[in-house]
């Protein structure tokens, strides 16, 4: 964790740094403050005819340094910190569609580092301490809440287990109270605590969890990237990938080729697809994961709840919509949709663990492309292809890790070498038996 | 999801639970050279295609059969299904 520590001091460091760096930009755009109140009113007496892209649309140059393929939270994080904070340039990140428009905008929003085993926890910390400061790092609001995160446990052997893992949490510098039957009371006494099947005995809380704005954070780090020098290239697919004596030489895409001096692939649910062009069969299957929202309430729940009976979890959007999820539907999917068996045992959940919440109407149920890796955890390494680099595997916690991923990424991607809270993230951990199982389910994608 | 067992006729996908690949019936030997590259592969590694998909559902709210079934990932239409006992027997399950 030291070296965590310094990171974030880098990290703060840098922030000085790009407070100069929007000055200098500011100057550029005409405006010393792009957005201020008085600005908003003199928009809204002109017809918002005045406010300016967050970002040039450029077009791809013939060569990159580095390129990311993906302009989702993890590719636009990683080439944000690649340039800002590690001081490299000539980056681009490719994307196929528009940016942010996989699963960092599909997502339940939730930020947490409440893991257990050693491989995971002091990274979720670190994301968890990149999450605190990540408003000024990047100076645009991402809506970070620190509203707390409750595990529910509804028996003695749950209790032991969230006993360890909020001892391992503490361990790696995170917090964690466990909260007995009246302390989860306090907090919120319409649950229902005497289920006669699953009564609710206690939880385990970390206050620091909450929720983000998923798109902002996507925005954040695209502006940011930005103003940094960094080409954004939407409409851009990777359609193969040019490797001479085992090195990477660039990509071809679906607007030519571009060649690279290091490429990073940050792709979630088409990594399996993306890799298969480099030849790779990789330790993942992609799974649909559904997600809903209610239609917006008056405020009723302040912050994350995760039923330890079945698999629900809800939080309530600032919009006032009830936020939740629950299980994959199980089956390899590229569909981002699933079907109503789900959608029935989630609402079947969210009546056992909160009646309450019975009258509300579903707004929208939606889905999203999962990599689930091969025991949960993700990966974060170098690949047999020279100077191709992989970030992967996220099941459905990519969205937490977003800013540790970028960071980490960027480390590998810059360094050579991994960032330490990632080292047990590799590609070959598997053959060599070093897995990171936190459920310990084995080599079955759908169960993690 | 309905799936169209081969002897029980159009279930729902509900019924059943889901392994993965159906590469899986081809289990590498145990005491063959290279037994431990051969399973690290067969354990681990998946080809996860977007497209047409052949995997292995055991209906364990029925008749407790395995089955091979051919999907397309992309639109989870379901393109056939038979006994993975046929499959395996038949020597192929690629």
């Amino acid at each position: 964790m030291a070296s965590a520590d310094k990171d974030l001091a880098v990290a703060d460091k840098s922030r000085r740094r790009i407070g100069g760096i929007h000055r200098n930009e500011a100057k550029k755009v005409r405006c010393a403050v792009r957005y201020s109140g008085l600005r908003v009113l003199i928009e809204g007496l002109t017809g918002h005819k005045g406010w300016r892209p967050l970002w040039r649309d450029p077009q791809p140059k013939p060569a990159y340094d580095y390129i990311i393929i993906g302009g989702g939270g993890h590719g636009l994080a990683t080439a944000y910190y690649l340039a800002r904070t590690f001081g490299k340039a000539r980056i681009a990140v490719l994307e196929k569609g528009w940016l942010g428009s996989g699963n960092i905008g599909r997502n339940t929003t939730i930020i947490r580092s409440n893991y257990l085993l050693p491989g995971n926890e002091p990274f979720y910390e670190f994301s968890m301490k990149l999450w605190e400061g990540l408003e000024q790092e990047f100076n645009f609001n991402a809506m970070v809440s620190q509203r707390g995160i409750l595990n529910l446990l509804h028996t003695d052997g749950q209790r032991d287990a969230y006993r360890r893992r909020g001892n391992a949490m503490l361990f790696a510098g995170a917090d964690a109270e466990l909260l007995d039957r009246e302390g989860v009371r306090a907090m919120y006494p319409w649950l229902n605590f005497d289920n006669a099947r699953f009564p609710i005995k206690g939880g385990l809380l970390q206050r620091r969890a909450g929720t983000a704005r998923h798109d902002g954070v996507a925005w954040g780090y695209a502006r940011g990237a930005d103003l940094a020098g960094v080409d954004l290239i939407q409409n851009c697919e990777v359609t193969g990938f040019r490797i001479e004596n085992g090195r990477i030489r660039g990509v071809e895409t679906s607007r030519g080729y571009i060649g690279a001096g290091k490429v990073g692939v940050a792709v979630a649910g088409s990594t399996g697809r993306v890799m298969a062009m480099a030849g790779m069969r990789m330790p993942i299957e992609s799974h649909v994961l559904q997600a809903f929202v209610s239609e917006g309430l008056k405020p009723t729940i302040p912050g994350v709840i995760t039923f330890g009976a079945g698999h629900f979890y809800v939080s309530q959007s600032d919009k006032g919509g009830l936020v939740f999820g629950g299980d994959l539907d199980g089956y390899n999917s590229y569909a981002q949709r699933g079907n109503m068996a789900v959608i029935e045992d989630v609402a079947e959940g969210g009546m056992a663990l909160m009646p309450m919440i019975g009258r509300a109407r579903l707004l929208r149920a939606w889905g999203g492309i999962m990599d689930m890796s091969m025991d949960g955890s993700p990966i974060i390494d170098r690949t047999p292809v020279e100077g191709l680099y992989l970030n992967g595997g996220w099941c459905y916690g990519g969205f937490k890790a977003t800013p540790a991923s970028g960071y980490a990424f960027a480390h590998l991607l810059a360094t050579g070498a991994p960032h330490d809270t990632a080292r047990g993230y590799r590609l070959d951990r598997f053959e060599r038996g070093y897995v990171i199982d936190e459920k310990g389910v084995g080599a079955q994608p759908n169960l993690h | 999801m309905l799936i169209p067992h081969p002897l029980l006729g159009p279930c729902d996908s509900s019924e059943f639970t889901y392994l993965g690949d159906a590469r899986l019936i081809d289990r590498p030997d145990g005491m063959a050279e290279g037994a431990a590259a051969a399973f690290a592969d067969y354990v681990y590694l998946r080809d996860n295609p977007a497209g047409v998909h052949r995997e292995l559902w055991f209906h364990e709210q029925g008749d407790r059969s395995w089955l091979v079934v051919t999907r397309n990932t992309l639109t989870h239409e379901i393109l056939g299904a038979e006994l993975a006992r046929d499959v395996a027997l038949g020597g192929r399950g690629e």
